[in-house]
Order: C-alpha cells, then sequence, then structure tokens
C-alpha cells in the first residue's frame, strides 16, 4: 500500500506491505539504517524509536499501525547529536560495539521524558528490555544519571 | 611435552605462517603468504590539505576500542593534533598482516600488544618525512627541527603538517627511526574517550547490516533443522507468491530466499516447505552423560607430573567434583549479515569480519577472481566475541554464492533464530577434577580430565592449534595453570569426542570453562583444608607475584576480611589469559526465589601497560558482563538434534538490572603487555559460584548456575 508516513518531522511517500514492520519500513524503504534490528520479537530493544512521544519498539509496529503518528528516530532526535542524553553518553563514553545505542538512547530520551530525575532502580526497570552484549550497562546507568542532571533535560 | 596454549602460540614473536589450504569444489588452492613487507607508514597515515590526519588501522572495531587505542599510538609517535584525527578501517592487503597470525584478522586479545611497535613506528616514520619534508622546504637540517601538534617547528617558524604531506609522502620511509621515551608520551596512558562515539549515538555510524548499495536485494536462507542434515527437496511455490520474493534457490547450506527486502524475504522463507534427511541427532542430556562417563578414564596426556594416582590413594582428604559447562551462542547484537557485489571490476564484499584476508580469499575461489580482485570493506562489528572470525569463512562463503547465482548485489542476513540455531557455539565442556590434601591441608595431588569438542580440528588452524592430538584451546588455563604447578603429583587428560555441531572461539575461548573447573575447584579444596580462600591460595601462588598482587588488589578493595552486608556473600578467583592477569571479587546474595544476585565485582587487572586506561575499564566491566550471561543465564541445548532455544527469550542474557557495580583496578607492571578484551571474562563465574557457596554452603558445578 502506498501512505504517508511522518519521520523526524517530515512527511514520507511510503509504498510498502501493510503488514511491513516499522523498522523495516524505516531501513529498507526510507534508508534510516540508525534504527537497528535485533531480534524482531521486543526482546532486545535496537529497534526502540519514538511514536508520538512514547518509545516503541518497531518491530512491532506494522506499517498500517504507523500512519497518522509522528515517529522520531535517533537520527531526529536532535539536530547535532546535542540531546542530553547523547552529550552524557559522549562524555561518559559508554558505547562499545554500538549497535545497541541507538535503541538505548531513544529509550533513555523517552525516560528522562517522563522521569526527569530517575532513580537507579527506576533506569533499571525502564532500560531492562534494552539488551546491550558488550556490557556498557554500567556506563549507561551512569549517563541517565548525567543527562538528568543537564538542565536541558529537566524542561 | 605440554602441548603449547593458544596464548603461547598466538604470541609467538617469531611468528608463525599459517600455510592455507581451502578446498572447495573438488580443487585446492594453496595460499603461502608473501613475507611480510616493509612497512610503508603512507598505508597507514594520510594526512589532508585541511590538516585532517587520517589513521587507517588493519584491525576491525567490534566495540573493544581498536579504533581509538591503536590510533593513540600512530598519533603519539606522529605528535599529530588529536583534535584532527579520523580513523577508518584499512582495506584488505598485505600491509595490515597481523604481526602474530601472518593474515589480516583481529582476535585472542592481541591487536594492541601485537601492533604496539609497529604502530609506534609508522607514526614515527611518518614524523621523521614530513620533518624531512619541511628541512627540505626550509634549506634546514632536520635534526635541527622539533614536532608538536600537527607542526613542524624551526625556531620561530612553523609549518603545518597539512602543508607537509605531499611532499613528505614522496619521501622514501627511513628504515630506522628513534622512538620516543615513555616519559615523554603525551597520549599513550591517558585516559582517552572514544573516536567512533559521535557517529555511534547518532546513529550516523554504519556496521554491515546497514549497507546499502543501487539494486540490492536481501537474502535469507532456510539452513537444516539438524546439524549435518541433507536437503532432501524443496517447495518453493508458495515463497515466490510473496510480493517481493524474486527467487529461490539451492545453495550449499541450504534453500535462500531473495527479495526486494528483509520482510519479504523472511516471508518468504517462513512460506517454504522443506525436506531435509539425515543429520546427527545431538542430545545435550545424553551428551552430558556420556562426557561424564568418559572422565572417569584417562584421556590424551596433557600434563603428567609424579604420581597422581599414588598421592591421591596417600592424601589425608579428598575432592571429586565434576564441573559442566553448556554450548553457548555468542549473540552478537548485530546479527551476521554479509553484502557482495560482483562485477566486471571484481568482487565488493561489505562485511563485518575479524578476518579479512580469509574472507578475501574465500570469495576469490567461489567466485574465480585473484585475491587482489576482491575487495574487503569492514563497517563497524556490531559485536564479535569470536563468531566474526570464522577458519570456515562460513557466513561470508555462503553469501559470496548466493550473490554469484543472482547476479545482482546481495546482502545476505541472519535473523536471531538463525544465530541462536546456527551453530558456531562454545563447545559444551565436562571436567573432572580429583584432588588430594595433605594433613596440613596442603594440595598433594591433582588429577583432572576434560572432555570436550576442539575447536580447532578440521579447520585451518588445526596446524596451529592442536599439537600431539592436543588441541590447545580445550586446555588453555588448566595446562598452563599455576595452582597445578605448586601440586607435586597431577595429571591432566584430555578426551576430544566429535559430532556434527559446529564449536568456535567464543570471547575467552577454553578460558570460559578452564577457569570456572580451577578456580571452583581451589575453593572447594580451600573449604576442605578449612582455610580462607584467600589464604589458601595466596599460599599456592608464592612464587606468582603477578597473581598475587591481583589477587590481593581485588581482595583488599572489595574488603575481604571485614563482614559483607547482611545476606550478602564474597567469591574470589584469578586466572591468566591472553597475557593478562585479573582477579575478581564477586559479592552476591539470593532473593526469595532463590535466584542469584550480583552485586559487586571489583576486578584487578595486570596486562603489563596501558594505551587507554578508559578503554581497558570498559573491556573489564564489559568481559565480566559476559561472562556473567553465561554465569547465570545462557544455555544452548539440544534435543533429537534440534537446538531448543531460538531467540532472547528462551536464550536469555544478562540485562540493566542484573549488572554490577563493577570497580576496575589497573596494576601497572613491567610485564610484557597483554590483551584486555577477553581476559575479564573467565574468573567471573567461579567468583561467583564461590560467592553462592560462602552464602549457602550449595556447591554449583554446573553453568548456568542455578540454586537447588
Amino acid at each position: 500500500m502506498s501512505v504517508k508516513l511522518e519521520v523526524n518531522g517530515s512527511i514520507k511517500e511510503v509504498d510498502a506491505a501493510d503488514d511491513m514492520p516499522l523498522l523495516w519500513v524505516l531501513r529498507d524503504v526510507l534508508g534510516y539504517t540508525g534504527t537497528k534490528y535485533g531480534c524482531g520479537m521486543a526482546q532486545c530493544g535496537a529497534c526502540t524509536v519514538h511514536l508520538d512521544g512514547d518509545s516503541v519498539r518497531s518491530c512491532q509496529v506494522p506499517l498500517a499501525d504507523a500512519v497518522g503518528h509522528k515517529i522520531v528516530t535517533i537520527e531526529g532526535l536532535s539536530k547535532d547529536g546535542m540531546h542530553p542524553v547523547q552529550q552524557a553518553w559522549a562524555d561518559i563514553d559508554v558505547v562499545q560495539c554500538g549497535y545497541c545505542q541507538s535503541g538505548q538512547i531513544m529509550s533513555a530520551a523517552a525516560l528522562l521524558a517522563k522521569k526527569p530525575d530517575p532513580t537507579d532502580e527506576e533506569i533499571d526497570r525502564w532500560m531492562k528490555g534494552n539488551i546491550c552484549r558488550c556490557g556498557t550497562y554500567q556506563r549507561i546507568r551512569e549517563a541517565i544519571h548525567k543527562a538528568a542532571s543537564m538542565k536541558e533535560a529537566k524542561k | 611435552m605440554s602441548p603449547l596454549s593458544r596464548r603461547e602460540l598466538l604470541g609467538s614473536a617469531a611468528g608463525l605462517v599459517i600455510a592455507f589450504n581451502l578446498p572447495r569444489r573438488g580443487r585446492a588452492a594453496q595460499m603461502a603468504p608473501p613475507p611480510p613487507p616493509a612497512t610503508d607508514p603512507n598505508a597507514f597515515v594520510h594526512i589532508a590539505p585541511d590538516d585532517t590526519v587520517t589513521i587507517l588501522i588493519g584491525h576491525s572495531e567490534m566495540g573493544q576500542g581498536v579504533w581509538t587505542g591503536l590510533t593513540m599510538i600512530i598519533a603519539e609517535e606522529l605528535d599529530a593534533d588529536w583534535s584532527k584525527v579520523r580513523v577508518e578501517h584499512a582495506p584488505a592487503g598485505v600491509q595490515y598482516f597481523h604481526p602474530f597470525f601472518h593474515m589480516q584478522g583481529t582476535g585472542g586479545s592481541t591487536s594492541t600488544r601485537a601492533e604496539f611497535q609497529k604502530y609506534r613506528e609508522v607514526g614515527a616514520m611518518a614524523r621523521d618525512m614530513l620533518v624531512r619534508a619541511a628541512a627540505d622546504r626550509w634549506k634546514a637540517d632536520p635534526a635541527k627541527l622539533r614536532t608538536e601538534n600537527g607542526f613542524v617547528i624551526n625556531g620561530s617558524d612553523k609549518l603545518s603538517y597539512g602543508a607537509l604531506a605531499k611532499a613528505a609522502a614522496k619521501l622514501k620511509p627511513s628504515e630506522k627511526v628513534a622512538l620516543k621515551d615513555r616519559k615523554d608520551w603525551k597520549l599513550i596512558g591517558k585516559a582517552t574517550r572514544r573516536l567512533d562515539t559521535p557517529e555511534k549515538i547518532t546513529g550516523k555510524a554504519k556496521f554491515g547490516i546497514d549497507t546499502q548499495l543501487p539494486g540490492l536485494r536481501t537474502a535469507l536462507v532456510a539452513r537444516a533443522p539438524v546439524f549435518g542434515a541433507k536437503l532432501k527437496s524443496f517447495d518453493a511455490s508458495k515463497a515466490k507468491a510473496v510480493k517481493g520474493v524474486e527467487k529461490v534457490i539451492k545453495i550449499p547450506t541450504g534453500v535462500a530466499v531473495v527479495a526486494k527486502n528483509f520482510w519479504a524475504a523472511k516471508k518468504g522463507r517462513d512460506a517454504l516447505k522443506i525436506e531435509w534427511e539425515g543429520g546427527d541427532p545431538v542430545d545435550s542430556e545424553k551428551q552430558k552423560a556420556e562426557y561424564l562417563s568418559l572422565a572417569k578414564t584417562d584421556g590424551d596426556k596433557v600434563v603428567a607430573a609424579g604420581d597422581a594416582n599414588a598421592a591421591l590413594a596417600s592424601a589425608a582428604k579428598k575432592v571429586v567434583a565434576e564441573y559442566d559447562a553448556p554450548y553457548l551462542a555468542h549473540a552478537t547484537m548485530e546479527p551476521l549479515n554479509c553484502t557482495v557485489r560482483i562485477d566486471n571490476s571484481g568482487c565488493d564484499l561489505w562485511v563485518g569480519t575479524q578476518f579479512q584476508t580469509l574472507e578475501q580469499m574465500t570469495a576469490a575461489q567461489i567466485v574465480g577472481l585473484p585475491p587482489e580482485k576482491v575487495r574487503v570493506h569492514t563497517p563497524f562489528l556490531g559485536g564479535g566475541f569470536g563468531r566474526r572470525g570464522s577458519p570456515r569463512s562460513d557466513f561470508v562463503a555462503e553469501a559470496v554464492a548466493i550473490a554469484k547465482i543472482v547476479g545482482k548485489p546481495v546482502k545476505t542476513v541472519w535473523t536471531r533464530e538463525d544465530d541462536i540455531k546456527g551453530a558456531y557455539y562454545r563447545p559444551a565442556f565436562v571436567h573432572r577434577v580429583e584432588a588430594g590434601l595433605d594433613a596440613g591441608g596442603k594440595p598433594v595431588a591433582w588429577k583432572h580430565t576434560i572432555v570436550g569438542q576442539s575447536i580447532a580440528q578440521g579447520t585451518l588452524f588445526e596446524k596451529m592449534i592442536v599439537k600431539d592430538g592436543i588441541d590447545g584451546t580445550s586446555v588453555e588455563g588448566v595446562s598452563d595453570s599455576p595452582y597445578l604447578e605448586a601440586v607435586p603429583a597431577r595429571a591432566v587428560t584430555l578426551h576430544t569426542p566429535k559430532n556434527a555441531v559446529i564449536v568456535h572461539f567464543w570471547r575467552s575461548v577454553g578460558n570460559t570453562h578452564t577457569a570456572f573447573a580451577m578456580e571452583s575447584a581451589v575453593d572447594e579444596l580451600a573449604w576442605a583444608a578449612g582455610k580462607d580462600p584467600l589464604e589458601f591460595r595466596a599460599a599456592l601462588l608464592a612464587d606468582k607475584p603477578r597473581h598475587l598482587a591481583a589477587l590481593k588488589k581485588a581482595a583488599g578493595m572489595a574488603g575481604w576480611g571485614t563482614p559483607p552486608p547482611a545476606g550478602h556473600a564474597r567469591g574470589l578467583a584469578v586466572h591468566e589469559s591472553f597475557g593478562s592477569i585479573v582477579a575478581e571479587c564477586a559479592e552476591v546474595s539470593v532473593n526469595a526465589d532463590k535466584e542469584i544476585r550480583v552485586h559487586k565485582v571489583w576486578a584487578a587487572l595486570d596486562c603489563g601497560s596501558v594505551v587507554n586506561p578508559l578503554g581497558v575499564e570498559a573491556q573489564i566491566q564489559g568481559g565480566i558482563a559476559y561472562g556473567l550471561s553465561a554465569a547465570l543465564h545462557s544455555a544452548v541445548t539440544l534435543k533429537d538434534g534440534k537446538v531448543e532455544q531460538s531467540n532472547f527469550h528462551d536464550y536469555t542474557v544478562l540485562r540493566i538490572p542484573e549488572m554490577p557495580e563493577v570497580k576496575v583496578a589497573i596494576i601497572e607492571s613491567d610485564a610484557r603487555m597483554g590483551g584486555v578484551g577477553e581476559p575479564g571474562t573467565p574468573p567471573i563465574a567461579p567468583a561467583v559460584a564461590n560467592a553462592v557457596y560462602a552464602l549457602t554452603r550449595q556447591r554449583l558445578r554446573s553453568l548456568p548456575l542455578k540454586l537447588a
């Protein structure tokens, strides 16, 4: 089916099967490869994007259900990589292989939008759907606290 | 004679020439790698007129930080302006051959220690060329010039590297260049943030799976559900009816569905009807019983000193323990994939690989091209952990075979299910230890039998790793254990059963199970002797000052000897692997559901000298997390030849709530530089098991650890 999708503030024409998960629409049809495939069953969080501001696993959102919503991917989180979460990630030197980090950052940004100053327990509960095989979890916790401490996150 | 461990082999400065023998399609091709060419700094350092310095590194960035660490080494000697330094993966080429492997590759926690000297020389040679170019310009004596932060300086005059690069590149590199004194290092040894972060936090970093080309197709492969099974027949009619599916083809590893995108290929593959026949009906429960039974008999000799049987018979106290570890998948976050384009100019591969040279050779052979016509492009690797370093070039060979038939550029992608079910596992192992103490509680006898498949047998690496029938990776960590050296009567033997499940290097390789067996057994002996686990170990390690220092450091940081918080207990382990020594102390508790919670880990690492402490800390934290997944969760099991797990819901791994707070201490020593990517992993499973024993008096000998 041919539909219009709003991705990172711009309207895109998409011609794809209506059951195609948003993940593959973004990656294979629109070329937004920052959103990653890791499991295809909402187990790993690598495909996390924002749908009307909420974090969702894009591997579980069929194209038909994404129509009419505002979609934000890692490419659209900030203009210049200067979202507080991204700044904190850089400052704490979180990434290793980096493959899961788009999803980690999108989840963390959604958490801070709801909870501007989360506790360790709240971070753990919110972020447990995002797997990192390199084991960057400790620095992720630290970076989320750091981002929370930045003024911009507390608007 | 005990076999050389993999560490010793890979660490051999004399080097080993791997003779490549790739039998394929009925003919064998020999590749004896050419002798290493003289180092050409132009292959590693490109300086643009705007002063941007681009460093090409010959190793694959898969999270371990070589992108930053190796670059620091070159930039140090180059006196580059760090803010102007960029990095790229080098193409496949002899200039980038690994000094130990004699092919281009990344593994064995070797990149930094293998390249340290060479990359310093590269930086110094490039600097020397820039200085000589400036001397020509100024008609000055090069010995009177100095360099600083991207400039050559002559009194009050200075020229930027960018202004000199063109002239410098035309000069002949000097064979002998002076290297900086350690006291003059500005970058090496300084905690330095990663150079790949900006791309990786904005979604711009390109991994293999992100490769996009005009007309690119996606292929998924249906592979045998039982290892060793053969394709009998298949019906592609329903698969071909899926919109977007273009071709369904038979390939050596199964049936490939080629489509316009991943989703169509996936739906097409789901619609395939395939009949398989034969295969090896491996069953994990039966296998464990067989291994345990084999372990009661002597295998091939690995270590022998004194009369272990006699010493055991006369020992005052005996400990008999059987430890086991399951098959493990690597589960790299980026599933395996390889993009192939074959055209009149040759063949291009975009693949996250740890072995560029092997992929190049393999593709050349399948397509029928000279190797230099195969261009290997290395994007970022979304995790490697050994899986992307295959002596069989398995996933690359498959992708090239598909692209050759299809005649269009094709990206072959594995699903997570393909990855978990796709073999190349850490082999399942059983260890049986019988050890004896004298009346004073000192170990006097150690009999140890190891049972598990060989990783190297039947691969290109067999000649290098298997000696006298012993695969060094099956016994590393036992054969060279300092504890064993302290026991007068000792015997280690190995059984190497075979089956159709392909086994593979998995972060820290044999040490994943040997450290668990050794450090658990030593802990059991300490308790049997009625001694403090730290003091008992220290007595055995009296002649091993580096082990002892690491152990005492980790224990000291943990407050060993002081009471832990209520309901918590601590456990210790120390293990040497890949040239480094890591001691870990884990503090655990057990919750109402009898789940083990690891709260804190104190790790002390001696890897000789350190290039980037920030990266080293990350590797130890990550190595512990990877090891904790295996200690607490992960197992691949087979029933009737079929893998029982498929994705992260049943092949479970560590998630953030279970990540302990890990404190890392780096002990700098004058010892030869060791690796850091892997050595953090081995001690964590035994440290946790030993802590659980201290807390519950339940000795857990089976991985993953589960309380009764």
